[in-house]
């Protein structure tokens, strides 16, 4: 005898189970909208990047995907340089409670 | 004052620069310390800047992906992250955020897409914080009760032990997780990570929000590992989202690097923070953020059925974000100065 309980997990668990069935079925939506860049009032480096993005998403994309985590990196390590200046200490932690 | 504005190369939008540097650090340092992304702090701070809707997005997750790793790499440091637990987990979480992501376009052919996200998000927001607050309050009595019965007071106590039975499924492969302490089948960190990323991917946000939660009372990470494991997770899931909003024309990186320059002195701050935090503390001021967020996204559906107080609501629901961001940052900034003051003083007295 299922209880009210156990019959709404059942519900679930089946929901749960069919979601990628329902998810292949919908197939890709959305319309692609095309965007340009303004490079009329740009100079110097941000011209060349609008341009990058005008003339190839794919370059735009890789060079995006190697400059987030370089970018990341090096002002990763310029704040911990700063802060083992200030005496902290960054390799340990005391507390071990849950 | 035209120095302080920023002209924005794909956008094309005049940004006041000082404004995404503070907002970076506000962000930083709560994601550095709770572990998340924070989408839905940035996006509508982004967008108050100036960014169109799309752009804010893009420009948001672009610089989530680099600040996480800031954070993870200094919690790495601190031994808060399981990198088997986080590669085991990005299996569910990028599948399950695909399902996620799919099922929304089919939701939008059906119409009503915004409405039934709108209260799928503010019903999960509820859960999770019924789930943190029952939990501090269990964790609370067992204390009591073990003061009144001369006991010591357990450090690894919990109150929610769901995880417990959880970790009783005994399907093959088992692994041992080190860091986290934990021995479980695999089946349970992929189970975890899977719906985790579902939510996500339906939800339309990084998922720190949910998964580190999700690791803390289901998988039964201790708090810091939770941490540490799940910004792991949202610099690797992140950096996917920003390639493939970028490929969409979606991303100002200008405007990413110059959040970024924030973002690393927040995300070290942060994350140095959780030094100084005991865990159940750390759980307090995540439930308060939940309780933020809930209130925001209420905030923004109220005006679907009451269309004239929609203007109101909008600018409740921003100055609330900003508030809390605000008061939340502040507050683990003052703990990490106060940690830091102590630990270097009693260096000082020893040497």
């Amino acid at each position: 005898m299922f209880t009210k309980g156990k019959a709404l997990l059942a519900m679930f668990v089946t929901g749960l189970l069919l979601a990628p069935t329902m998810a292949f079925a919908a197939g890709s939506g959305g319309a692609p909208i095309v965007m340009v860049a303004d490079t009329r009032k740009l100079t110097g480096i941000m011209a060349w990047w609008a341009n990058l993005y005008n003339e190839s998403h794919l370059y735009f994309t890789i060079l995006t995907v190697i400059l987030i985590p370089v970018i990341g990196v090096i002002f990763g390590v310029l704040a911990d340089i700063i802060m083992h200046f200030i005496g902290i200490d960054l390799k340990s932690r005391d507390l071990a409670e849950h | 004052m035209e120095w302080l504005y920023i002209l924005m190369p794909i956008a094309g939008v005049k940004i006041f620069w000082p404004g995404l540097i503070i907002l970076g650090i506000g962000v930083g340092v709560i994601g550095g310390f709770f572990g998340m992304g924070g989408a839905w702090m940035v996006t509508p701070g982004l967008n108050i800047l100036g960014f169109p809707m799309a752009f804010a997005i893009g420009t948001d997750i672009a610089h989530m992906a680099g600040k996480s790793l800031i954070s993870t790499m200094r919690h790495g440091k601190f031994g808060n992250v399981d990198y088997k637990l986080g590669i085991i987990m990005l299996v569910g979480t990028v599948v399950g955020f695909e399902v996620g992501a799919q099922m929304i376009m089919w939701l939008e052919r059906i119409g009503k897409v915004d409405m039934v996200v709108r209260w799928i998000y503010l019903g999960l927001l509820g859960f999770i914080t019924w789930m943190v607050f029952t939990d501090i309050a269990r964790r609370k009595a067992k204390d009591k009760a073990a003061i009144a019965a001369g006991q010591e007071v357990d450090k690894n106590a919990t109150g929610l032990e769901w995880h417990k039975t959880l970790h009783k499924i005994k399907i093959p492969p088992m692994v041992h997780l080190d860091v986290a302490g934990i021995y479980c089948s695999a089946w349970l960190p992929i189970a975890v990570s899977f719906f985790t990323g579902w939510l996500a991917g339906i939800l339309g946000i990084g998922g720190g929000l949910i998964r580190m939660p999700a690791l803390i009372y289901l998988v039964g990470c201790p708090t810091h590992v939770a941490v540490g494991t799940d910004l792991f997770e949202v610099a690797i899931s992140g950096l996917y989202g920003a390639a493939s909003y970028t490929y969409k024309g979606r991303t100002e990186l200008v405007a990413a690097i110059i959040m970024l320059v924030g973002a690393a002195m927040g995300a070290q701050v942060g994350a140095v923070a959780t030094k100084y935090i005991k865990g159940y503390g750390i759980r307090i001021a995540f439930g308060l953020a939940v309780i933020g967020c809930a209130i925001s996204v209420f905030l923004k559906l109220l005006p679907v059925y009451v269309p004239s107080i929609s203007q109101i609501c909008d600018i409740i629901a921003t100055y609330m974000i900003l508030g809390l961001v605000s008061a939340l940052a502040l507050y683990i900034t003052i703990k990490m100065i106060q940690g830091a003051k102590n630990e270097i003083a009693m260096k000082k007295a020893k040497a």
